[in-house]
């Protein structure tokens, strides 16, 4: 793993660590957009090495938690059918619907198997033919090509009995959405690494220009998420707003242009409701009408099924970055991992989580350190 | 969202789930679901001084025999996989959980429970496996059982082995007896078991392949009590791996324990898979590898005491007991700032071992 190593090194972070501290004049809000490099900072401690003038904010960038309510509770439906094998991505089986999660669908007979790709849920299809097959495609840009791919080749294989239930999101729409909220705070962004690396940096531009803000693609090491604050700060210092790229070991400016196509042919953008945020203008990936026979939505009539998220935890302001997790009264005493009262509490990637592993103590109260769930 | 500002501060968070009512595979993790059907179903209907230990093994004594008395069972999928098979893991287990608490292991009984349609082949592989390990370990097979389920109520073979061994009058190895400053140790390198049977499962192939840890652990006990008899308490870190038991350890002590993650050997291509599978090693199970919190002043001739045996040949001092308020593990990084390393909620890898 030497290609990891460098960019978990202890000298160069500290070097790097200087830098900033040099760099850093004023006050800035910094927000990470992914879930997995909000793990690394919480992970490493990363914040607690920043100078006190560099806030880190946590973005909306966890697949798994910005999942509508709707989407779990279509699953959960799907998967309780005897004729449905329902595939997923582990970490969905965690989330929580409106009164069950795919966990308790599985224990109580449903078919919910995991995989670490949609291609191996293709599998699964050919083995079954007698039965139906959904796999839950969902995610940012990242995982789109793979699903499309799947999507596309059940097409051409005419594997009439694989279908996809599908919650794509799409990242620039939502930083969009977050910066004309009159509450936003963020100064500069760290763009996910592993969403350019599909469709590259060029979207990002209009961004920077139309709010001013410097926006800086980077990865998911801790060298990587200091070297991508390093670049923000000393934009920022001079009142630039520029698009950089940090992470030029895997992004390159125009992206992955056989993905992009794949996606394209397969999915079109479509308005797409966030959980804990709302219906965001033109912000996610539904099947187009040529591979209607492969959307569950439309061949298992699942429009009906809507849901309302009631009002209980903070994570709407946590996925903007307005609040941390250990603001919310519940983190950690009524929402935990073990009993989430909300998405970011569930996925390793979310924000609340992270901060419940890697953090709950240093937030101060003992009590809050040694609450075990059982209590709660 | 960008038509009505306010309306972000209404959307939120989905409702709570209601409590479990149902048995989820979470519950056989050997993590937080699994303590909790233990205190709130099996430690109140069985309460006993014995089982509220909580150790890996019953001491129970039986005319002024100190015997050591522990039960598993094995419901691993795969049946083979590289560097053993459900047969070699059985023996292993068994005897690892009666070494844990200092016995020489003696007696093994095992249990068949075989999903009809299994080959014979099958069954004959796992029982000369079984032999083998039973014979490798110095233990006999003494007494068992089988049964047979219709198709489909079972997956193949499971298996059931109970123990016994003796214990030492003067030894008292238990959970709760981590003191500050005591030293963790750790017999080598973590997450083997875990990985092999991952990759097995899934068919993902790496370049040089992770063969199971699995190993008898009773003779490198012994030489490390030989060594030292300022030994606590011993886990072998099995389900939920060394992040588990060790938040076990804190847990039954009312201490803190504080880890240095560059002292915790991990071979690269465990590192490399679980970095790829987006695991963490310290949750990944182990079968031949074990925790010992020993006194600070024995560390050093346990850890040479380790070092001399073919299975302790990678041992570290990991980490350091502490005064904490909250029985918390803690890891040290690279980078000087520490993290908590809990105990998982539910499972990381389903059926394991």
């Amino acid at each position: 793993m030497k290609y990891l190593d460098e960019y978990r090194d202890a000298h160069i972070a500290r070097a790097l660590l200087t830098e900033i501290t040099q760099q850093a004049r004023q006050p800035w809000v910094l927000m990470e957009i992914c879930g997995g490099q909000t793990h690394t900072i919480m992970r490493y401690g990363l914040d607690e090495l920043l100078p006190p003038n560099i806030e880190l904010v946590h973005g909306p960038g966890c697949p798994v938690c910005v999942t509508p309510l709707e989407t779990i509770d279509k699953a959960l439906e799907l998967a309780s059918r005897p004729e449905v094998i329902l595939v997923s991505y582990g970490d969905m089986l965690r989330v929580p619907g409106s009164h069950a999660d795919l966990f308790q669908v599985k224990a109580a007979g449903g078919d919910v198997r995991v995989v670490y790709s949609p291609t191996d849920a293709l599998k699964i299809a050919r083995q079954n033919p007698e039965r139906k097959v959904v796999f839950l495609a969902i995610g940012f840009e990242t995982t789109a090509p793979a699903n499309a791919i799947a999507v596309w080749q059940a097409k051409h294989e005419r594997i009439e009995n694989f279908s996809v239930l599908v919650s794509h999101v799409l990242v620039p729409p939502a930083i969009r959405a977050l910066m004309t909220s009159p509450d936003c705070r963020v100064n500069g962004f760290i763009a996910p690494g592993h969403v350019c690396t599909v469709m590259g940096c060029g979207e990002y531009e209009a961004l920077a220009r139309d709010f001013r803000v410097p926006i800086v693609v980077g990865g998911f090491e801790p060298v990587d998420l200091l070297e991508a604050i390093l670049l923000l700060v000393r934009q920022l210092e001079k009142g630039e707003s520029r698009v950089e790229n940090q992470y030029v070991r895997s992004v390159n400016y125009r992206g992955n242009l056989p993905a992009q196509r794949v996606v394209e042919e397969v999915f079109e953008i479509a308005d797409q409701k966030w959980r804990g945020i709302g219906i965001i203008p033109r912000s996610g990936l539904r099947v187009r009408e040529e591979y209607g026979d492969y959307d569950a939505s439309r061949i298992f009539h699942l429009a009906s099924i809507t849901a309302e998220e009631p009002a209980e935890c903070i994570s709407a302001r946590v996925l903007q970055g307005l609040k941390k997790p250990t603001d919310c009264p519940a983190f950690g005493m009524r929402c935990t991992p073990h009993n989430p009262l909300g998405a970011p509490m569930v996925s390793s990637e979310g924000a609340c989580a992270a901060y419940y592993n890697y953090r709950r103590n240093l937030c101060g109260s003992a009590t809050l350190a040694r609450q075990s769930p059982e209590a709660s | 969202m960008a038509k009505k500002t306010n309306s972000l501060e209404q959307l939120t968070c989905p409702a709570p789930l209601p409590v479990k009512d149902t048995i989820v595979l979470g519950h056989g993790s050997g993590g937080r679901l699994s303590a909790e059907l233990m205190r709130s179903i099996f430690l109140p209907a069985f309460e006993n001084p014995v089982l509220a230990r909580l150790d890996d093994q019953a001491i129970v004594r039986v005319d002024g025999t100190r015997l050591a008395f522990t039960t598993d069972s094995f419901v691993v999928k795969p049946l083979f996989f590289p560097g053993g098979d459900i047969g070699s893991l059985a023996v292993h287990g068994t005897v690892n959980d009666l070494a844990m608490g200092g016995a020489t292991p003696l007696f093994l009984s095992t249990a068949f429970i075989i999903e009809e349609g299994l080959p014979m082949e099958t069954l004959r592989r796992v029982v000369a496996s079984l032999r083998t390990a039973a014979r490798n370990a110095g233990v006999e097979i003494v007494t068992g059982d089988t049964k047979v389920v219709e198709k489909g109520c079972g997956d193949q073979l499971f298996l059931n082995t109970t123990g016994i061994g003796l214990v030492a009058d003067d030894l008292e190895l238990s959970a709760n007896r981590a003191r500050p400053g005591d030293r963790v140790l750790l017999s080598g390198s973590i997450g083997e078991h875990g990985i092999a049977i991952l990759a097995q499962r899934e068919g993902l192939e790496f370049e040089c392949p992770v063969e199971s840890d699995s190993a008898p652990l009773h003779t490198l006990v012994a030489g490390m009590l030989k060594a030292s008899r300022e030994i606590r308490c011993m886990r072998d870190p099995t389900r939920g791996g060394v992040a588990s038991a060790l938040n076990e350890i804190a847990e039954q002590s009312h201490v803190g324990i504080q880890l240095e993650e560059s002292a915790i050997p991990i071979r690269e291509e465990v590192r490399g898979a679980c970095e790829m599978l987006g695991l963490d090693p310290l949750y990944v199970a182990n079968e031949g590898k074990l925790i010992a919190i020993v006194a600070p002043g024995a560390a050093d001739s346990v850890l040479e005491a380790m070092r001399c045996h073919s299975l302790g040949r990678n041992a570290q001092i990991v980490g350091t007991v502490r005064e904490s308020p909250s029985p918390l593990v803690t890891m040290r990084g690279a980078l000087g700032t520490s993290r908590m390393v809990d105990m998982l909620p539910g499972d990381q890898l389903p059926r394991i071992c």
